[in-house]
C-alpha cells in the first residue's frame, strides 16, 4: 500500500513514465512485428475458413483489449471516487479513447469477418449488440468527462458512469454462453484451457502483447499529457487571481 | 510474382482481410500521432509558462 502510494504522485509518476515509455514503444515495436509476420505468413490457413481465419489475428486481441481497457478504467474511476486521487482519474480520462478505439476495431474487424463466414456484417445477437453497447459506454465516458469546464466535476460524473457500466464487461464475457449467438464461444479463455490449436493460439498471443504494449504506451503519452494540461490551467487560474495556488498537481514544480 | 499475386489474394477473401488490417493500422496509428503530438504541446507550454512565472517572481522581488 505504501509503495502503490510512492507512485500515486505524479512527480514521481512522470519520471517513472519517462523511464518506462522508451521500453513500451520498442516492446510494441517487436511484438506488433512479430505477431503480423506469424498471423500473415507463418501460421495456417484454416480447414473450413481458409485464409480468412487470418481476421482472428486482429479481432481477437482488439475485442480482448476493449474489454481489458474497460477493466482499468473502472477500476482508475473506482480509485478515483474512493481515494480522490487526481492520477486514478486522468488515468481513467486517459484510457477511454484507447478503449473505444480498440473497440470500434473489434466490431468493424468482426463485421468483415463475418460477411464472408455468416454471409452477413452484422446480426443483433447477445455478443455483437453487448459489444456495441461497450463502444457508447466509452463514447459516452470520453463525452462526460470533457462535458465541464472544471475537468474535476466532469471526472466525477465519468467515473460514476464507467463503474456502473462495468456490469456489461461479464455480460459480454458470458454472452455467447447464456445465449444462442451467432458469435462462437471462447476458444482460449474457457474452463478445460484452451481449444484452439498452438500454431494459431501463438500468433493470436504475440498480437495481444503488442495491443497491450501499445496500449501502455498511449496510457503513459495520454496522462503525461492530462498532467501537463490540468497544471497549466492551475497556472493560469493563479495568474488571474494574481496567487499561485499550492493545488497537489503544481507542488513540488 | 505468382506467389506475391496468392498472398495478396488471401484465397479469395482480400477483399475483406485486407481492409481490416488495414483500418486497424490506421486507426492505431492515428491515435498514436494525435497522442504524442497533444503531449508534447501541453508540455511545451506548461514549461513556457513555469518559465514566465519564474521570471515575473524576480521582477517582483527586486523592485
Amino acid at each position: 500500500m505504501l509503495q502503490l502510494h510512492a507512485f500515486a504522485n505524479p512527480q514521481r509518476f512522470l519520471r517513472l513514465a519517462r523511464v518506462v515509455l522508451p521500453w513500451s514503444a520498442a516492446a510494441t515495436a517487436l511484438l506488433l512485428a512479430l505477431g503480423l509476420y506469424l498471423a500473415l505468413f507463418a501460421s495456417p490457413p484454416d480447414y473450413q475458413q481458409g485464409e480468412a481465419v487470418r481476421i482472428m489475428y486482429v479481432h481477437v486481441p482488439a475485442a480482448w483489449m476493449a474489454l481489458f481497457v474497460y477493466t482499468v478504467m473502472a477500476a482508475a474511476s473506482g480509485a478515483a471516487l474512493v481515494w480522490r486521487h487526481p492520477l486514478a482519474d486522468i488515468a481513467a480520462q486517459a484510457a477511454s479513447p484507447i478503449g473505444a478505439v480498440f473497440t470500434f476495431l473489434a466490431l468493424v474487424t468482426g463485421s468483415l469477418w463475418g460477411k464472408p463466414m455468416w454471409g452477413t456484417w452484422w446480426v443483433w445477437d447477445a455478443r455483437l449488440t453487448s459489444v456495441l453497447v461497450l463502444f457508447f459506454l466509452y463514447l459516452g465516458h470520453i463525452a462526460l468527462s470533457r462535458a465541464f469546464d472544471d475537468p474535476t466535476r466532469g471526472s466525477r460524473a465519468a467515473a460514476v458512469l464507467a463503474l456502473v457500466g462495468f456490469v456489461n464487461i461479464p455480460i459480454i464475457h458470458f454472452s455467447v454462453v447464456w445465449w444462442n449467438t451467432l458469435h462462437q464461444p471462447s476458444s482460449v479463455f474457457r474452463m478445460g484451457g484452451p481449444t484452439i490449436a498452438p500454431a494459431m493460439l501463438v500468433p493470436l498471443l504475440v498480437m495481444a502483447l503488442g495491443f497491450t504494449g501499445y496500449f501502455v504506451t498511449v496510457l503513459l503519452l495520454r496522462v503525461r499529457m492530462e498532467l501537463a494540461a490540468r497544471k497549466l490551467r492551475v497556472l493560469r487560474l493563479g495568474a488571474l487571481s494574481g496567487a499561485v495556488p499550492t493545488g497537489s498537481l503544481v507542488a513540488g514544480t | 510474382m505468382d506467389r506475391i499475386a496468392a498472398f495478396l489474394a488471401m484465397g479469395g477473401y482480400a477483399r475483406y482481410l485486407w481492409p481490416a488490417y488495414g483500418l486497424a493500422a490506421v486507426a492505431l496509428v492515428v491515435l498514436l500521432v494525435v497522442s504524442f503530438k497533444a503531449m508534447r504541446a501541453r508540455e511545451r507550454e506548461l514549461a513556457e509558462s513555469e518559465r514566465h512565472r519564474r521570471k515575473g517572481r524576480r521582477n517582483e522581488t527586486q523592485a
